[in-house]
């Protein structure tokens, strides 16, 4: 057993570190405030091999695979946690899922765009009604012989109107349930009868993009079916389970920055005659917050080891992100509580960790369905994938 | 065109600086290549893609050193080259120059680069006493680089401006902050950077004994700056406090 990165992943923690620092950190405060996505921040990532990762090199990948991914999505989720993103949303998303599912004309034509930077990628599968219960959804693609037509909408979709390239599930059989979905491929700037609406009254995130889509008879050719038809459902699931770590580092990553904060300003401030580091209080809530980081990170490269290595790693995957997500919130929460009344002050960070920090108990699979995951493989009712 | 850089690694910029027995504490400190030693590799690296050729790191110091060369070969240096000796440690600014020298003397190069200052220590003195060494024109502190067969045009900094200076190569050129900005190594070029060469050399190896290279010049002592105390708080009416405030600029401060 080795707890040490090797050469090269230590490279790739300092980069991702530097290029956070240098090319998002400038940007956070002016982009928070106008709600603003800077695309360009991505393109630079995929020029830089930030999107590669588990990609074989034929189609761009970067040669490095998942703790690496996962090293380098918390040095830049540490920063800016809507940064985190992009790799989901381009890599572990849909360039990963087409590498796996997809023919060899549909790898050659979607995944090196998404790689490099050059295409913005995203994943629907949320609709206003349904959530957690994936089957239920509405969408629905009609097939017309040599092409299928797309109806109906999705709802919080990262990236959906900034996005070249989409995963879009729908149903494909009627009353067929989980069994009758299908994946495709949707090239938006090309596809007449989609609308995209942006979202901007979410709570955090504010520099990710998110959106509501709406298709009306939105014609995709046979040849964007991905996966065979009516594995929808399957797909979704084997993808969720790679870009779940995107939750899952994201989370570890932002509960790191509150503990950095939080630390540095116990340190520097001064309250009856002595930093509150000094007081017994605060450094149970430091000590509150190191054990939940230090334990969400050995988790989160657990889960990618397990990746790695081919071994199932659902559970694993759901253990890292609820326990990620907890360590996020709480993190944020004992954040601003150290830092006082300049906690609650939007001129320092705590507001937006905690913010952004909720987003985590609810997307790509809520706490709720995560632990019903890990009690379910454990009690032997579902198969750990 | 062949290029020679000449790297030292330091501690990171933001390192806290602790002294155990009067001597620097590394421990722990996290190491980087020296800032302006990336001015210098992403130089080498523009003239590589203009006119072809290989860059070749060069550095002297101990293991942790192969870190911060795999970095620049990252950063799509060509090879490597460490001088790692036992004999090395606390060697002044005369012998690191002197080893650097007979290092480079083995490597083909039409133009060797370096930082102009090292963050640590900042003596400035190692890339202008190689060029001493080695018996070549030397420009510290350029901002501007065009090469032209074997005509190197430079802009340097100087007091007040600047100043452009025409000099043949092979030459030593120092770089100054705003010569460029120094990319990051890609995910692509760190795997890369696995399979290039990276030569550990010892004194041995170059054909000199620690003796040719003693240094001449030691640093016995360190100390940290007088830490920052508690700011004075006046009392009393304003125009005592004003007294009082001015007394002290007088006779504490000094300022006036």
């Amino acid at each position: 057993m080795n707890f040490g990165l090797t050469e090269e992943q230590q490279m790739v923690q300092e980069m991702a570190r530097n290029f956070a620092e240098k090319e998002i950190a400038p940007f956070i405060e002016e982009d928070e405030e106008n709600h603003h996505y800077r695309r360009e921040i991505l393109t630079k990532m995929g020029e830089l091999g930030l999107l590669g990762w588990s990609i074989p090199e034929e189609y761009g990948g970067n040669g490095m695979g998942w703790m690496e991914g996962v090293t380098a999505l918390y040095e830049i989720a540490k920063v800016h946690t809507s940064w985190r993103l992009a790799i989901s949303g381009n890599c572990w998303g849909p360039a990963m899922t087409i590498n796996e599912w997809g023919t060899p004309e549909q790898k050659e034509k979607y995944i090196p765009g998404l790689v490099s930077g050059e295409s913005v990628g995203s994943f629907a599968i949320t609709e206003a009604n349904s959530g957690s219960d994936v089957g239920s959804m509405k969408t629905f693609a009609t097939d017309k012989g040599d092409h299928f037509v797309l109806n109906g909408s999705k709802m919080w979709i990262s990236g959906g109107h900034t996005c070249d390239i989409g995963l879009v599930y729908a149903a494909t059989t009627e009353g067929g349930g989980a069994k009758g979905l299908s994946c495709f491929i949707v090239d938006y700037n090309n596809t007449p009868g989609i609308e995209r609406i942006p979202i901007h009254s979410k709570v955090g995130m504010w520099p990710a993009p998110t959106s509501e889509l709406v298709f009306e008879n939105a014609v995709i050719p046979k040849e964007n079916l991905l996966g065979p038809l009516n594995k929808g459902f399957q797909i979704c699931m084997w993808m969720l389970n790679n870009t779940r770590m995107g939750c899952a580092t994201g989370s570890a990553a932002l509960g790191a920055a509150c503990l950095d904060g939080a630390v540095n300003y116990a340190n520097e401030r001064t309250q009856f005659g002595q930093p509150i580091g000094k007081f017994q209080m605060i450094q149970q809530q430091i000590a509150e917050m190191k054990l939940e980081d230090e334990a969400a990170k050995f988790l989160v490269y657990r889960a990618a080891w397990l990746k790695e290595n081919k071994l199932p790693s659902q559970q694993a995957t759901s253990i890292a992100k609820v326990f990620g997500c907890n360590c996020a919130v709480h993190g944020a929460n004992m954040a601003m509580k150290i830092y006082g009344s300049y906690g609650y002050s939007t001129e320092y960070p705590c507001g937006r960790w905690l913010r952004d920090a909720k987003q985590f108990e609810t997307l790509e699979g809520t706490s709720n369905i995560h632990m019903g995951i890990i009690a379910g493989i454990e009690l032997g009712y579902q198969p750990n994938r | 065109m062949n290029i020679v850089v000449s790297l030292k690694q330091t501690f990171d910029t933001e390192a806290k600086i602790v002294l155990t027995g009067g001597k620097i504490d590394a421990t722990g400190v996290n190491v980087v290549i020296n800032p302006y030693d990336e001015f210098a590799i992403e130089e080498a690296l523009k003239l590589k893609e203009k006119f072809g050729g290989e860059v070749t790191v060069v550095s002297v110091g101990g293991d942790k050193v192969e870190a911060s060369i795999r970095t620049a070969l990252a950063m799509g240096c060509d090879q490597g080259v460490l001088v790692n000796d036992p004999t090395l440690e606390n060697v002044d600014e005369w012998a690191v120059a002197e080893i650097l020298a007979k290092a480079v003397a083995q490597i083909p190069y039409d133009l060797i680069l370096a930082g102009r200052i090292a963050v640590d220590d900042g003596s400035s003195q190692v890339a202008v006493r190689l060029a001493d060494s080695l018996n070549l024109p030397s420009v510290s502190s350029i901002l501007k680089l065009d090469i032209e067969g074997d005509k190197a045009t430079v802009v340097r900094e100087i007091d007040g401006g600047t100043e452009t200076l025409e000099l043949s190569i092979p030459a030593v050129l120092t770089a100054q902050k705003g010569l460029n900005e120094p990319r990051y190594p890609s995910m692509m070029g760190i795997m890369k950077a696995k399979k290039k060469e990276l030569k550990v050399l010892t004194l041995a190896d170059l054909g000199i004994s620690a003796a040719d290279v003693a240094s001449k010049m030691s640093a016995p002592k360190f100390s940290l700056p007088t830490p920052r105390t508690a700011g004075k708080k006046m009392s009393g009416e304003p125009a005592e406090q004003a007294a009082e405030l001015a007394k002290l600029l007088r006779e504490e401060a000094k300022v006036i």
